[in-house]
């Protein structure tokens, strides 16, 4: 019965053999996603990241315009007001000099961002060209770098800080960020290094050598491109490591001088005070603590967004 | 043949569909079967057509959330539903009752066990073995899959064996416990010609020692012609022919397995003649699918391929098919059985 | 043989093992190939055929022998006679999942090895690549895309397009198919055969799977253990194999008829291939062999010749091919 009602609702003519079509089954049905825009989709997943990495913007537009916001200078001194707790006047409250202490947070802010950017950068950078040199040539080449590595890393890098403002005869800025880069490049080296290797036994390296493509032209268009997303997350991990190193150096007196400061000089002159005045103490080493956390998460969600192979 | 509620294992509306960045990718698309005790069935497809994660799901080993076996399945064991399984009753099924395994044999075993001890452990965690005991269990399994010297590579670790040496200690594991249901997901892919012809040989044997269902899951048709009961062809998430092998090979009506037992690769008389191709790729399953999914690729596309869903037609009691040929309107075409040789009609 | 394009003379390729020892993965292999035609090599995992081909290719640095490319020894070649060796010379791979730069679009890969061989501009170099992706059958659509984006079978296609692009005359096919699907292996061995057809290409095809090797090859090499046991054209070394170890490989092909009752006539390998890290003494198929005298565990056999450009290594071919065995 319903076959009949079948057979009269159909015309016949749907029923001639005509083939496929050409091409009709090679048409792509999802649309195409560009690599940085697929990326950006996965880390918006991740929202312990997204988080992180709005908390990161916030603070760095607080150590940019921070200083400005709060109406006083950060090295401006008010001898009425000492020691003053958080009020509508002083946001953080005010130090044993009288200077407002939200003003020298975020001044404070800008040295530890710099050196943390800019260390986390310069060594991975030096880390890259190296581990990339040693990971392409190989043999005895790669032996011979490797060692000098090796050798770099068991220098305790505080010996050389010593050493070096001793040398130099300055505890500046520059200063404190050459003596973290000088060995802190070896950790990405060794990171390129293996991810390189790893990259450069796959089947395209050696179809470009096929082609005939030059070293340089490998290393530049295939190794680099393919490391670059490690040596990303590798960076984020860095930048809280080289803020902590320069927070305990300028703890310790080996960094920041006055009149300048950065969040570790901030703790430093705190601590003397702690038990009378906490809320000195707490604001720098929240900044820390935070700038920590976030960038630390934030590389967490990068470390799965840049990874082409995973891709749900 | 046993009643229809006596099946060792019975599958119905089996919908799993997994979501991605793009949308929902319907992966198995209401896909319904049984197995009978001692019995073989293959799952034969190409990549993608939902024959892996079918067998997958049976033992519920899909992760959530990415994965999500539909509402309305039903997957039922022994009577049992194994959808509704909490998780201690899932991990004795597993291993105990049905077993897997799978392509590569290297991923599969634990590098840093010898390949005693990883027999040892589902012994001694799912048959309350003791050591010794499971010890002497585990070198009469690996004689079992006929691994010489069986009482020294007892306590060999996985990379010193060679592929085919691993594979046979992974089915060694996987029947350790005398399950229902052994599952092989493309055993032989990795494995080299001499090789894969040992390891059928071996599975084959072992099935009737042990009278364990098989579920077979391979690309090639050519591999369970002398292994399978029961055929099922999938495409795009659903079965689009299932029966007996004497059916599939000798009987077949779908296009699609015409071309799949065209493809099977059989020792020419000529060189350098063209092979015979199924053009195009399959279709990808984030689409919804409203028609035949395999018309863009097929032969015989009619129409009306292009606008509904054919239903499938029941030839014999075993044997199904779900194609529009075989609307009394359509015309009749000669199919390509494997009887006919090289000729195919069309 | 006026034509001969490839010549392979006593082709050694070892590597150093730990413990001071020698792999010999390519061990005195000798063969040559015509211009337009294919020489299929089979063998198993270990073999050494995927060490043969890119030795061949100028991947690795051989341990002895030559190679000849059109007469001429390509193996100690430098600087710009060698990138002219790279451009007549091409190469397929096997993984087309590794086999293409996952950071690079298909046409930046097509486009690749144009900037190395010719002069075109960029715009130039995108159209060649559209022109070699349409020959494999793959439209404008795709040049825009990663290789994440496409199927197995289509980034086989993509590879076999890069080598294209830059004109070769030879290309060495490693494997192109085993990693693919039944149904999606035809369609790249069908391109194959036809764009050899188009453009005059020669091939060396290397494959386990001895049916499409069977397809597309005009002569056949059987490899074991890092030597040639057999070699013939096609049609002698598949209806009349000589070799026990190639009559093992033809009879392991899996019979797609469920009546058939092959099963129980065919032969049976027991055991693997052994390491080619310190291989047996004598005949290396020897430990395998149903037919192994005392003579195929002393006595490396000779590389025979075995009728109209046929060449077999066995001690007892004779015999067995007079018993019919």
């Amino acid at each position: 019965m319903e076959e009949q009602e079948r057979t009269e609702t159909i015309p016949q003519e749907k029923f001639i053999i005509e083939g496929c079509r050409e091409g009709e089954a090679e048409q792509m049905a999802r649309p195409h996603i560009g690599y940085v825009r697929d990326a950006w989709r996965r880390f918006r997943k991740n929202k312990v990241a997204l988080i992180a990495f709005i908390i990161l913007c916030i603070l760095v537009f607080l150590t940019i315009f921070g200083p400005s916001i709060s109406g006083y200078a950060f090295e401006e001194m008010d001898k009425t007001a000492r020691n003053q707790g958080p009020s509508a006047a002083h946001w953080f409250g005010t130090d044993k000099l009288g200077r407002d202490l939200f003003a020298r947070v975020w001044q404070g802010g800008r040295v530890s961002m710099l050196i943390g950017l800019t260390g986390a950068l310069v060594s991975s950078v030096i880390g890259c060209i190296y581990g990339g040199i040693a990971a392409y040539f190989g043999g005895i080449v790669d032996d011979v770098m490797m060692r000098i590595v090796e050798i770099l890393i068991s220098v305790p890098y505080l010996i050389v800080v010593i050493l070096l403002s001793v040398v130099l005869q300055s505890k500046s800025i520059g200063t404190l960020i050459l003596a973290l880069t000088l060995t802190g490049w070896c950790g990405v080296a060794r990171l390129v290094r293996a991810q390189m290797l790893q990259i450069k036994s796959q089947e395209f390296v050696m179809a470009a050598n096929c082609l005939g493509v030059s070293s340089r032209r490998i290393i530049l268009r295939h190794l680099l491109p393919n490391t670059i997303s490690v040596v990303i997350v590798t960076i984020t991990f860095d930048i809280p490591g080289y803020i902590f190193s320069e927070a305990f150096l300028s703890y310790i007196g080996l960094g920041v001088q006055a009149p300048d400061t950065s969040w570790g000089a901030l703790a430093s002159l705190a601590q003397a005070n702690f038990t009378f005045y906490p809320y000195q103490l707490f604001f720098p080493s929240l900044m820390i603590a935070l700038t920590m956390l976030a960038f630390t998460l934030m590389g967490d969600g990068l470390r799965d967004a840049l990874d082409p192979r995973l891709r749900t | 043949m046993t009643q229809a509620d006596e099946h060792l294992l019975e599958v119905e509306h089996l919908r799993v569909s997994f979501h991605t960045y793009a949308g929902e990718v319907k992966a198995v698309r209401d896909v319904s079967f049984f197995l009978d005790e001692g019995e073989t069935l293959a799952f034969v497809g190409e990549s993608g057509c939902g024959k892996s994660v079918t067998s997958k799901a049976l033992m519920r080993l899909l992760k959530p959330p990415v994965a999500r076996i539909d509402e309305g399945s039903r997957i039922s064991f022994c009577g049992e539903d194994v959808l509704r399984m909490d998780k201690k009753r899932l991990r004795a099924l597993r291993g105990a009752e049905i077993s897997m395994i799978f392509q590569d044999p290297m991923t599969s075993l634990n590098p840093t066990m010898t390949c005693g001890k990883q027999i040892m452990e589902t012994l001694m965690l799912h048959r309350g073995m003791d050591k010794a005991a499971a010890r002497k269990e585990a070198i009469r399994m690996l004689e079992t899959v006929r691994i010489p010297d069986a009482e020294k590579r007892v306590d060999q670790y996985p990379h010193q064996m060679s592929g085919g040496m691993r594979q046979r200690v992974m089915i060694a594991i996987a029947l350790a416990c005398n399950p229902k249901i052994l599952i092989a997901d493309e055993p032989t892919t990795a494995l080299d010609v001499t090789i894969q012809a040992q390891i059928l040989e071996l599975l084959q044997n072992l099935r009737e020692e042990l009278h364990t269902a098989v579920i077979l899951v391979t690309h090639d048709l050519g591999v369970v012609a002398n292994f399978a009961d029961r055929i099922q062809v999938m495409y795009a998430g659903q079965i689009v022919e299932r029966g007996t092998v004497r059916e599939i090979f000798r009987e077949a009506k779908h296009p699609y397995t015409w071309a799949l037992l065209r493809s099977v690769p059989k020792l020419a008389k000529e060189t350098k003649q063209e092979l015979y191709t199924l053009k195009g790729t399959p279709p990808d399953l984030i689409l919804p699918l409203a028609h035949c999914p395999f018309a863009a690729r097929c032969e015989y596309c009619m129409p009306i391929c292009r606008e509904r869903m054919p239903e499938e037609t029941s030839l014999s009691g075993t044997h199904g098919v779900c194609c529009h040929l075989q609307h009394p309107m359509a015309p009749k075409v000669e199919g390509f059985t494997t009887m006919q040789g090289g000729s195919a009609g069309g | 043989m006026a034509d001969c394009l490839v010549e392979v003379r006593d082709l050694c390729k070892y590597f150093p093992v730990a413990g001071k020892k020698t792999l010999k993965a390519v061990d005195h292999v000798s063969f040559t190939i015509e211009k337009g035609q294919t020489l299929g090599i089979v063998g198993e995992s270990g073999c050494g055929k995927t060490t043969c081909g890119r030795t061949l290719i100028g991947l690795y640095p051989k341990t002895s022998g030559e190679i000849l490319f059109a007469g001429q020894d390509v193996t100690e070649l430098a600087g710009k006679e060698r990138l002219r060796f790279k451009k007549r010379a091409q190469m397929i791979f096997q993984d087309p999942y590794s086999s293409l730069d996952p950071r690079m679009t298909i046409a930046e890969i097509v486009a690749e090895g144009l900037q190395v061989h010719t002069n075109l501009s960029r715009k130039e170099r995108q159209e060649r690549a559209a022109e070699e992706l349409l020959a494999v059958g793959l439209t404008r659509d795709y040049l825009n895309r990663f290789a994440h984006e496409l199927s197995g079978g289509q980034r086989q296609r993509v590879g076999i397009a890069r080598a294209l692009a830059v004109e070769p005359e030879f290309i060495v096919c490693d494997e192109p198919i085993s990693a693919l699907d039944v149904s999606i292996q035809a369609q790249i061995v069908n391109l194959l055969i036809r764009l050899q057809k188009e453009r005059g290409l020669t091939y060396l095809f290397i494959s386990h799977d001895l049916s499409m090797v069977r397809h597309i090859s005009d002569y056949v090499g059987i490899m074991y253990l890092g030597a040639l046991v057999e070699y013939g054209t096609g049609a002698q070394v598949f209806s009349e194999a000589l070799h026990p170890y190639t009559k093992a490989l033809i009879s392991a092909i899996p019979d797609p008829d469920p009546d058939s009752g092959h099963e129980e006539k065919k032969i049976r390998l027991s055991g693997e291939v052994p390491s080619p890290v310190d291989p047996p003494p004598g005949c290396r198929f020897a430990p395998r062999c149903a037919f192994a005298c005392e003579a195929c565990h002393a006595q490396m056999p000779a590389w025979e010749h075995a009728g109209e450009g046929r060449y077999v290594a066995c001690h007892r071919w004779k015999e067995i091919k007079e018993k019919g065995v």
